[in-house]
């Protein structure tokens, strides 16, 4: 800047609006469907009749649709036209490649239409928000790597030497999302659409709520501040109140978050000193979250009289009130005492849905209505409708909260009581959960709510645009070159280049030691060696994995938990407390996070048979009020015998000790597992060609959980 | 439990990485200036002078 005997020399160019024009369509269009597939989901848990009898929309198969849709394809591609716009211009430079950009955009939407379909067709994994399959999980790691690509690319080219905090928030969000998915999504397949990830049991568990805790650090956290950093700024006309207390919270925010995920763990079979680590961090996360919070509200000091009549502004200030709100109520359900009562209940799915709907939701409401009229060269069709939606989707969000706080409360207080005589007051499950179900009502209403006013924004995003100029010129943009030219030095001694490229260096010498450690690790973790393998456990029969693997494809883990706390009231409802080496072959473990039914790990042989055939037919049939669907297709639907000896092949390549003559005879020994079944069940009058539908797998696989146990092969 | 052995060097890499990052931004002077940038972003460049003759075409 200090060149005065030089002339400025200028660079005219131009933004690139349309990738930005497309994310906010995909945004529009993705929101619709996920929050729809959510108002659906709420209604099935507030009156089974809605799962229809179908497979394909039962809650199991229907719920990952929502969260994936919600968190990737709704906030994801929010995010992405919000990064689009704002790093344009932050760095006054056009992107790197319109090209990658394109494919970034395309790959994006293949990825969630392949997940809209294979989701529904019961193609998961069975780890929440990672239940996309092998291929598609591949998909996402290169789509990603070309984003980030063009990403870091744009950073090099830029006109603007300083990089802006919400860079900064950007930059975080695309290293930790992509090393965090790739460790969570090693998998090895059995086919096209089924592998068995390569950690198993209490490991798995650990990875999997590392990727997930960070998931929404890092997908649903940092991006939307730096969006905050950008937008909120740009609504008010007004600088951030403080630039320093940015960058402040902005790096111990990612110093922080990535150790917080063990507080999903909290008292399973986790050894405590990480459960302890994960709640200590997670309480030191109110700081620099709060940071954040207070730093978006006073930004608008001296505009409050706007917000009376900005919608804009309006979704800003809720929105940061929910993001202080959520980021209070987490590091507070960390603590193990509060953990205990609020786990697996529906205060968790309360406290989700303030962060998401909220905070990502309304900061996404406020970033379009902000974006569009500038994108399309025109003004917003009508304010009126805007605050509409903001007031619509406002009680939406308090309706949903407050209904799942209540339920979530009740139900877990309901669990635990004890009374004088030392028995549980309310020993059938079922009583806690007619308790609630009016509260599944009212949260379905507010659900409803939410989406009529995203609705009301669809209508009028979409009369904005119809009334839009239909030719408009680019916009000519001048900027002076960098001074300091980053790209300028290439050419001189590579460190050198290196050195110049802030960022960039950082993120390959991280790369390169990840990676490093990776290779290096990766045998050690695979290893049987290292595995706290029991010899008196023995693997899952053949037929119990195929039963397993039925289990996982109809996201059963999604309402019913394979883990018992040690606590008193755990204890005398299901039986001992689980140990780690309990689920040493489970590949995915499916302790759940959420327990709509009763836990299943000590399921097996507490029910005959019978039981669990009839119970699958109709739970009603058992348990007069239960509000589980019915699954008339396990009945009709042959178990895939053949496909046994690959997934005992696969499995022995993971350390399952499996003998040879074991996989080789898979499929036999299925057949004579399922006939034993079968013919027991005939006998009490079961049709006969019951023996080789997938529902014999299912009774083998549920009479086995936690039989090792009850034999006492478990201490 | 082995694979808290690769998670936890992980974890610390991507710490130590944020650090390195950190000091290596602190060090190259962009936080030397917490007041301009927020005031600087909020200047729209679509409304700064037309192209001259003399300006050089940037990336398209």
């Amino acid at each position: 800047m200090n060149q005065p005997e030089k002339a400025q020399e200028f660079d005219s160019f131009s933004y690139d609006d349309d990738i930005v024009k497309k994310f906010v369509h995909a945004t529009l269009i993705w929101g619709f469907i996920a929050m729809l597939a959510g108002v659906f989901i709420a209604s099935q848990l507030a009156n089974w009749r809605l799962n229809l009898g179908l497979p394909w929309i039962t809650f199991g198969r229907l719920r990952p649709v929502h969260t994936n849709g919600a968190i990737f394809a709704f906030a994801g591609n929010a995010v992405f036209a919000g990064v689009y716009y704002s790093m344009q211009r932050l760095l006054k430079t056009r992107m790197y490649s319109d090209l990658l950009s394109r494919v970034h955009f395309w790959g994006w939407q293949l990825i969630i239409v392949a997940a809209a379909i294979t989701l529904p067709l019961g193609y998961t994994v069975g780890k929440e928000y990672a239940e996309l399959e092998w291929p598609i999980a591949f998909a996402i790691n290169v789509i990603w790597v070309i984003f980030a690509f063009n990403f870091f690319k744009t950073i090099q080219i830029r006109r603007e030497r300083h990089i802006y905090v919400a860079i900064w928030f950007y930059i975080a969000t695309i290293l930790t999302t992509a090393l965090l998915h790739v460790l969570n999504t090693i998998q090895i397949p059995v086919s096209m659409w089924k592998s068995y990830p390569i950690y198993s049991g209490v490991q798995d568990a650990l990875v999997q709520w590392w990727y997930g805790h960070n998931a929404v650090a890092f997908v649903l956290t940092t991006p939307f501040l730096g969006l905050m950093y950008y937008f909120l700024p740009k609504a008010a006309d007004r600088p951030v109140y403080s630039y320093r207390l940015s960058i402040v919270h902005f790096w111990s925010l990612v110093f922080i978050y990535i150790w917080a995920g063990p507080h999903h763990l909290l008292y399973t079979a986790l050894p405590e000193w990480a459960q302890t680590l994960g709640m200590i961090f997670s309480i030191m996360l109110i700081a620099p979250s709060w940071g954040g919070m207070i730093n978006g509200l006073l930004t608008l000091r001296g505009a409050w009289n706007r917000v009376r009549t900005e919608p804009i502004l309006k979704f800003f200030v809720a929105g940061l009130t929910f993001y202080g709100m959520a980021t209070l109520e987490g590091p507070l359900l960390s603590i193990k005492s509060i953990s205990a009562v609020g786990h697996y209940t529906d205060w968790i799915i309360g406290h989700v849905h303030g962060g998401t709907l909220g905070w990502n939701g309304f900061i996404t409401f406020a970033m379009v209505y902000w974006l569009v009229p500038r994108l399309w060269n025109t003004k917003l069709y009508s304010e009126k409708l805007a605050n509409l939606h903001f007031w619509v989707g406002f009680l939406g969000t308090l309706t949903y909260v407050i209904s799942m706080w209540t339920a979530g409360i009740t139900q877990g207080l309901m669990w635990r009581a004890i009374d004088a005589s030392g028995k549980l007051v309310y020993p059938d499950f079922i009583e806690t959960v007619t308790r609630i179900v009016p509260l599944y009502y009212v949260r379905a209403v507010g659900g409803a709510l939410y989406l009529s006013g995203f609705v009301i924004m669809l209508y009028n995003i979409y009369r904005t645009i119809a009334l839009a100029p239909k030719e408009v010129e680019p916009v000519v943009v001048r900027a002076p070159k960098l001074l300091e030219p980053t790209f300028e030095m290439l050419g001189r001694k590579p460190h050198r280049i290196l050195e110049g490229l802030p960022g960039l260096f950082a993120v390959l010498s991280f790369v390169a030691v990840a990676v490093g450690t990776f290779i290096e690790l990766t045998p050690a973790v695979l290893s049987s060696d290292y595995v706290a393998v029991n010899p008196a456990v023995k693997p899952y029969s053949p037929l119990q994995l195929q039963g397993r693997d039925i289990y996982v494809r109809e996201g059963c883990y999604l309402c019913h938990s394979q883990m018992v706390r040690p606590l008193i009231s755990e204890t005398l409802r299901y039986g001992s407390y689980s140990r780690a080496e309990e689920s040493v072959y489970d590949r995915p473990f499916q302790w759940g996070s959420k327990r709509t039914g009763p836990d299943l790990a000590r399921v097996g042989g507490k029910y005959p048979d019978l039981w669990h055939y009839r119970h699958m037919m109709d739970p009603r049939d058992v348990t007069p009020d239960s509000i589980m669907p019915i699954y008339p297709w396990l009945y009709r639907d042959k178990i895939d015998f053949d496909v046994l000896k690959k997934k005992l092949q696969v499995m022995k390549s993971l350390g399952v000790p499996y003998t040879d003559d074991e996989v080789e005879h898979a499929s036999d020994l299925a057949h004579e597992e399922a006939h034993r079944i079968a013919s027991g069940l005939v006998a009490q009058g079961v049709p006969a060609d019951t023996e080789d539908k997938d529902i014999i797998a299912l009774i083998a696989y549920l009479q086995r959980l936690g039989a090792d146990f009850k034999k006492g092969l478990i201490q | 439990m082995s694979v808290i052995y690769l998670i936890m060097p992980i974890a610390l890499l991507m710490g130590l990485g944020f650090l390195f990052a950190f000091v290596r931004t602190t060090l190259s002077g962009q936080y030397d200036d917490l007041e301009t940038p927020a005031h600087r972003i909020l200047i729209d460049d679509e409304l700064s002078t037309p192209p001259t003759p003399n300006d050089k075409k940037g990336n398209a």
